[in-house]
């Protein structure tokens, strides 16, 4: 797989590591085995959230942890998808110390939709194309500082008719 | 044989923004073909890109990104000239890189 | 608010009745073929329809219609959808037949830049020739198969072909010979007779209903309609050419669908891209 660099060290952050000193200095990561690391903690791809089915079970899978809604987060999607299929959506923030920043669609089959590493230098902002199964929920959850913030909006997805 | 990935990077004074955009089919198992059959899942589960052999960003994706999946971020440090690799590997266990300049 | 829709749209209904009473009353003549008299009208009706709309955004259909829309439509256009045909079609037209020819041997200005000049009537054979039928010509020409005018190839092609002449104005000529007065009549006839379960003609939606919804789409007005093809619709996750478009639209409205490059559907491609004489190739395009 793909090095992810020595600093690189979310997780010592997640970990609730006392030493959070460490964090931002460069030093190589230190591996603390003897907590077992969440997905969203290292670079190993998330199966279990991804086969969730709801968004606060996917939320639960990756990190553990339950968000607070903040304005801090904006969350950018249509108020009508022009296509299900093809529904661009982004997110931006304020909040700094971003480590990682999920999309969920809260009636899709498996709500997890993408969840994104942040490596420190890289700006806290996603922008991608989602599918949506329907009329639901988009959250975007920003991991900043260790802890969850959210920003929810609803996107209307109708059946195509007859075309334009 | 062309690479399914392409790259746009471009460097603003410290920031470099990128947009990348690669053909996949991203089947989520969940729509049939025209006998009625379902078509299985194939979709790409991790995309990479690295910058001076350092991860500026890592993308973990579900069959619920959109075909032809496209993503924008922007990261600190990169210059104009520099490189930047991108890979992906997916739920068959294919996968595909390729190396962009910023420009 | 269901109400509120169905008055509307009666009301649509009887003031778009009273407007193509009047727009078919400025229209020329049965007996006299006015094409000028006819762009005109048709160019008038909808930018006076749609005062806010800028010119050459008709050619953007339902973008053109509502932000909403609008806003995913740029998003998406940062990187389109259409990128990789639009890669695969530029291979493909610089890619040799097998006697060694090539696609820029068959016409004017090596294929570059000259889309906006399509359909054309073509006097010696006295009928319409449309960009994908030149194509298919240009490969058989060279003994090479023709390919299917709603599948990806022909889509590629006209995407590259049509990326070269963007930002030109759609640029159609009538001669003076009566049969091309003939073709173009047909198609504008086509254009606006009602068929099909839904008893619907083009002009239907795109004449007396654009920017409304018919189902949940945002339709597109006619004006320049054919400027952003080929393009990516979301509802196929592909491309599709003219050809496509035709077909599909007739078969959603319950009509039969024509054979591909059939007569009517070249003349109704003639007719409507003359109408649009001016406004810009928008070509390749996406669409919801």
């Amino acid at each position: 797989m793909n090095n992810v660099g020595p600093s690189l060290s979310r997780r010592m952050l997640l970990q609730g590591a006392g030493s959070v000193a460490l964090i931002g200095l460069g030093f190589g990561a230190i591996s603390f085995s003897a907590i077992p690391a969440l997905a969203a903690a290292n670079d190993k791809y998330p199966e279990d959230a991804f086969k969730q089915k709801s968004d606060a079970d996917a939320i639960k899978a990756l990190y553990g942890k339950t968000a607070e809604a903040s304005d801090k987060v904006k969350l950018d999607a249509p108020e009508i998808a022009e296509n299900g299929g093809v529904v661009p959506i982004a997110v931006a923030t304020t909040l700094t110390d971003v480590t990682s920043i999920a999309f969920l669609a809260s009636e899709n089959p498996n709500a997890l939709a993408a969840f994104y590493v942040i490596p420190e230098g890289t700006v806290p902002a996603v922008a991608n194309r989602l599918k949506m199964a329907k009329t639901c929920n988009v959250i975007a959850i920003v991991e900043a500082g260790g802890k969850l913030y959210s920003a929810t909006k609803e996107v209307k997805v109708t059946v195509g008719g007859c075309g334009g | 044989m062309a690479s399914t990935i392409r790259v746009r990077a471009t460097a603003s004074g410290d920031t470099t923004e990128v947009q990348a955009l690669v053909q996949h089919p991203m089947d989520s198992g969940f729509v049939k073909d025209a006998q009625g059959q379902l078509i299985p899942p194939h979709f790409i589960q991790q995309l990479t890109f690295e910058h001076n052999g350092k991860t500026v960003f890592l993308a973990n994706w579900g069959p619920a990104v959109s075909k032809d999946p496209y993503v924008k971020f922007s990261f600190k440090g990169g210059a104009k000239g520099d490189d930047l690799k991108i890979s992906w590997t997916d739920n068959k266990g294919a996968n595909d890189s390729t190396t962009a300049k910023i420009g | 608010m269901r109400v509120r829709a169905i008055l509307f749209s009666a009301i649509a209904a009887i003031a778009s009745g009273t407007l193509a009473c009047i727009a078919a009353s400025a229209l020329a003549a049965p007996d006299k073929i006015d094409p000028v008299a006819d762009a005109k009208a048709f160019q008038k009706y909808f930018t006076d329809k749609f005062p806010k709309v800028k010119y050459e955004d008709f050619v953007n259909g339902p973008y053109s219609m509502n932000e909403d829309m609008r806003r995913q439509w740029e998003e998406k256009e940062q990187f389109p959808p259409y990128e990789f045909a639009l890669e695969a079609g530029k291979e493909m037209f610089s890619t040799p037949f097998k006697n060694g020819k090539t696609y820029a041997d068959c016409f004017a200005n090596g294929g570059i830049g000259i889309r906006q000049n399509y359909p054309y009537f073509d006097e010696k054979e006295g009928k319409v020739v449309t960009l994908e039928l030149a194509l298919n010509r240009c490969r058989e020409a060279n003994g090479e198969a023709p390919y299917s005018y709603v599948k990806d190839e022909m889509a590629s092609l006209t995407a590259y072909m049509a990326y070269t002449s963007r930002g030109k104005r759609m640029d159609i000529t009538i001669p003076s010979d009566p049969r091309a007065l003939e073709a173009y009549e047909n198609g504008k006839r086509y254009f606006y007779t009602r068929r099909g379960q839904l008893n619907f003609s083009c002009a239907t939606c795109h004449v007396q209903s654009p920017g409304q919804r018919i189902r949940a789409e945002v339709l597109a007005p006619a004006l320049g309609i054919l400027n952003a093809l080929p393009i990516y619709r979301s509802e196929w996750s592909g491309m599709g050419t003219t050809s496509r478009r035709f077909v599909t639209c007739n078969s959603q409205t319950r009509a039969v669908p024509l054979e591909p490059q059939s007569d009517e559907y070249r003349d109704l491609e003639y007719f409507l891209s003359y109408v649009s004489n001016g406004l810009p190739i928008s070509g390749p395009g996406a669409r919801p």
